[in-house]
């Protein structure tokens, strides 16, 4: 009785371990134990008022799941792209840009500071959508079509899309006045708790019901494992890879919408600079293969609040600000390492040994 | 169609790829497309300066004098190369600044080539300089690799004016380097914020990216300030990386984890407003008279407006309008002194008028 118990501990345990999510969980946790080691205070969170005079939540847990939300919904589109055509895409951070300009484009209509907008902020928001989605297509395209590769074919857009970002707007840098406008990348009066949050969730809720009621993440996962056996099986393999982009350009359309609203306004060459690495990094954290096939949405998520933690708890710990990539990058390295599939397999196959040698004994 | 959808696409996509980088290669052969493609990039530019600026003159269509120089006759020719305008706010002033000064009226015909690249550039100038351009007006990305195309110049009798960033050549190849001084602006900045006689400063520093001449020059007066002085303490120092949502990222963990300040260093207009929103969502008072002193730098109009609201204390200036000065040297001859440090304001927000932001805002 006890034996049977112990041993489906063990199962349990195994299971734990295996699971894809467990190596950004242990990420998360670890940084959390350190924190609380540190410093406790880190996970106060205290409920004042902004100075419109409108409660609001603040600490550094919400800092965290306040800006980490564009990162992971950043993170949604970018595993999709990874899963179906084995590649990254690049050009998120341009791309954001662009989206942002649309948006600013669209409530200014043409004019760099307006007194009102122009037009209402969800037609700003579908135009930008439209546009990102159109850009997000293009790559696709290029990826799908001409067979190029995804690194090289998005690098077309990285190079130019700021410069597009700042022509959609005659290389104006408009500012918003409209307090409703900031509500996006702020508080919505009378809610504590910081709006890219809820939009975050929305856009897990959305990709997790989309990913249980149709066979998106069965499709995807076909084409990224063998895109010629895929098609013997009926599926379009170039249209699957395509509309992981769009649904990447999606996202880009969100995360736009948050990160010109933070600050009502918009500078192209440093908007959401270096956002793709991060994205890509997120993919890695999760333990999903960057060489396409199988996914785990979730994991990618988690993994997104992994890299948003450790800037926070980085920030917070005022390393110097010449030392701070340093100290990211040995993080990142120890996380990619241990959670690469390879690795894992490696880890997989000792505890077998380990167990088989057990049961010989 | 789909397909066809797929051709367009490409299509405008290579087009804009072009126009974007300003020629690929930094062959001979490429700097004709490079000389093209900013000149029609330049229309829309073009069109709103005058709007968006309060432009010393009112000529429209710059973009017209980028014709073969060999129509101009009487006119000095002038060949320009300066970085991206997209680069930032500083430079898209800067660019309408010279636009706006050397017109046929004022008696030039002046043709622009666009790079961020230092070989493109110097392709760039190798073009000018067999077009026999009468002077040769330069900001360089890189500030080395430049003695062989100025001596090439000097040979053929082109003039060099070096404007905004000066390189590491002899000061013979030369006629004049027309730039700011970083250190000043800092300083300029340190000896303001000494002046409001606070009691302690408990400073957050945000800077720009680290090694940038801006930055150096900028972080260097505060921090020789914080070492010299026992009531200026830096509470935080980070690079934002001239970013305003880093800012506001960096200010809201200063905030959570409760230390005080009263005064935020930023580096540039941008870092500032960060700063600001974060102070904003909790709440605590900055501008004239109030908890915290907001300071900027760069001058960008919808900051000095911040200032004219009370809402920030100090923005420092980085001038961009160097047009005038190479003017007067053109005009005037060279200066008896190659380097030439343009004028740089700071302004308070106690004394800024709606005229200084008409005038000074980029």
């Amino acid at each position: 009785m006890a034996n049977s118990e112990k041993t489906s501990g063990a199962g349990f345990l195994k299971n734990l371990v295996r699971n894809q999510c467990f190596i950004p969980v242990a990420a998360l946790l670890l940084l959390a134990v350190f924190n609380l080691i540190a410093d406790p205070s880190f996970f106060r969170i205290t409920l004042g008022y902004n100075s419109a005079g409108n409660p609001v939540l603040s600490g550094f847990i919400i800092d965290i799941i306040n800006n980490g939300s564009e990162l992971a919904i950043l993170a949604i589109g970018m595993t999709l792209v990874t899963a179906a055509s084995g590649g990254q895409d690049i050009s998120v951070g341009a791309a954001i840009a662009i989206a942002g300009s649309v948006v600013l484009r669209v409530l200014c209509g043409g004019n760099a500071r307006p007194e009102t907008l122009q037009a209402p902020i969800i037609v700003a928001f579908l135009v930008a959508c439209v546009v990102a989605m159109l850009f997000g297509a293009f790559n696709g395209v290029l990826v799908a079509y001409f067979k190029i590769q995804p690194m090289i074919a998005t690098l077309i857009l990285y190079t130019a899309g700021r410069s597009i970002a700042a022509w959609i707007n005659n290389n104006e840098l408009p500012v918003i006045s409209d307090p409703k406008f900031a509500y996006f990348g702020g508080f919505i009066p009378g809610i504590p708790i910081p709006t890219p949050c809820f939009i975050a969730i929305a856009c897990m809720v959305v990709i997790g019901i989309v990913l249980k009621v149709t066979n998106l993440r069965l499709y995807t996962q076909a084409v990224g494992i063998n895109q010629s056996s895929s098609k013997l099986n009926g599926l379009n393999p170039e249209m699957i890879k395509v509309l992981a982009f769009v649904i990447l350009g999606l996202c880009v359309a969100v995360a736009g919408l948050i990160k010109v609203s933070r600050v009502s306004s918009i500078n192209y060459s440093v908007i959401a600079k270096d956002i793709e690495m991060d994205a890509i990094l997120a993919v890695a954290l999760g333990g999903n293969a960057l060489s396409g096939g199988k996914f785990n949405m979730a994991s990618s998520i988690i993994g997104a609040f992994v890299i948003q933690c450790l800037t926070t708890t980085l920030y917070k710990f005022g390393v110097s600000s010449t030392a701070l990539p340093a100290y990211k990058a040995v993080v990142v390295i120890l996380l990619v390492v241990v959670s690469a599939p390879t690795v894992r397999e490696y880890f997989n196959k000792i505890t077998q040994k380990m167990k088989l040698s057990k049961e010989v004994a | 169609m789909k397909k066809k959808m797929a051709v367009l696409l490409t299509g405008a996509m290579v087009m804009a790829t072009l126009a974007g980088c300003g020629g690929g290669e930094a062959a001979p052969a490429a700097t004709e497309p490079a000389a093209e493609a900013p000149a029609a990039e330049e229309a829309p530019a073009a069109e709103e300066a005058p709007a968006a600026e309060e432009a010393p003159a009112e000529e429209e269509a710059p973009a017209e004098e980028a014709e073969a120089p060999a129509a101009s006759g009487e006119l000095i020719t002038l060949g320009i190369i300066n970085n991206d305008p997209n680069e930032s706010g500083y430079r898209t002033a800067n660019d309408a600044d010279l636009k706006a000064t050397f017109t046929e009226e004022n008696g030039y015909s002046a043709s622009f080539a666009y790079s961020m690249k230092n070989d493109e550039q110097i392709a760039a100038a190798q073009k000018f300089i067999q077009d026999g351009v009468d002077y040769l007006l330069l900001s360089a990305a890189d500030t080395s690799g430049w003695d062989s195309v100025l001596t090439d110049a000097q040979d053929a009798g082109v003039q060099v004016i070096l404007f905004d960033r000066t390189i590491d050549a002899d000061e013979s190849l030369y006629l004049a380097s027309i730039v700011s001084d970083m250190d000043k602006e800092g300083e300029t900045a340190v000896n303001w914020l000494a002046d409001q006689g606070l009691e302690t400063y408990n400073i957050i520093h945000l800077q720009g990216v680290m090694g940038s001449a801006a930055q150096e020059g900028r972080s260097g007066a505060l921090q020789a300030k914080a070492d010299a002085e026992a009531n200026w303490n830096i509470v935080e120092q980070q690079t934002a990386e001239w970013n305003a949502e880093n800012a506001q990222q960096i200010v809201q963990s200063v905030i959570s984890s409760g230390k005080e300040f009263n005064v935020i260093y930023a580096e540039n207009d941008d870092m500032a407003k960060g700063a600001v929103a974060a102070l904003d969502a909790a709440n605590i008072s900055h501008g004239v008279g109030k908890d915290v002193i907001v300071m900027g730098f760069d001058c960008n109009k919808w900051a000095l407006e911040e200032l004219l609201a009370g809402n920030w204390n100090y923005d420092g200036q980085c001038n961009p309008f160097q047009a005038s000065y190479i003017d007067d040297v053109i005009k005037n001859g060279a200066p008896a002194e190659k380097t030439i440090i343009m004028d740089e304001k700071g302004f308070d927000a106690t004394t800024i008028t709606q005229e200084d932001v008409d005038k000074y805002g980029i």
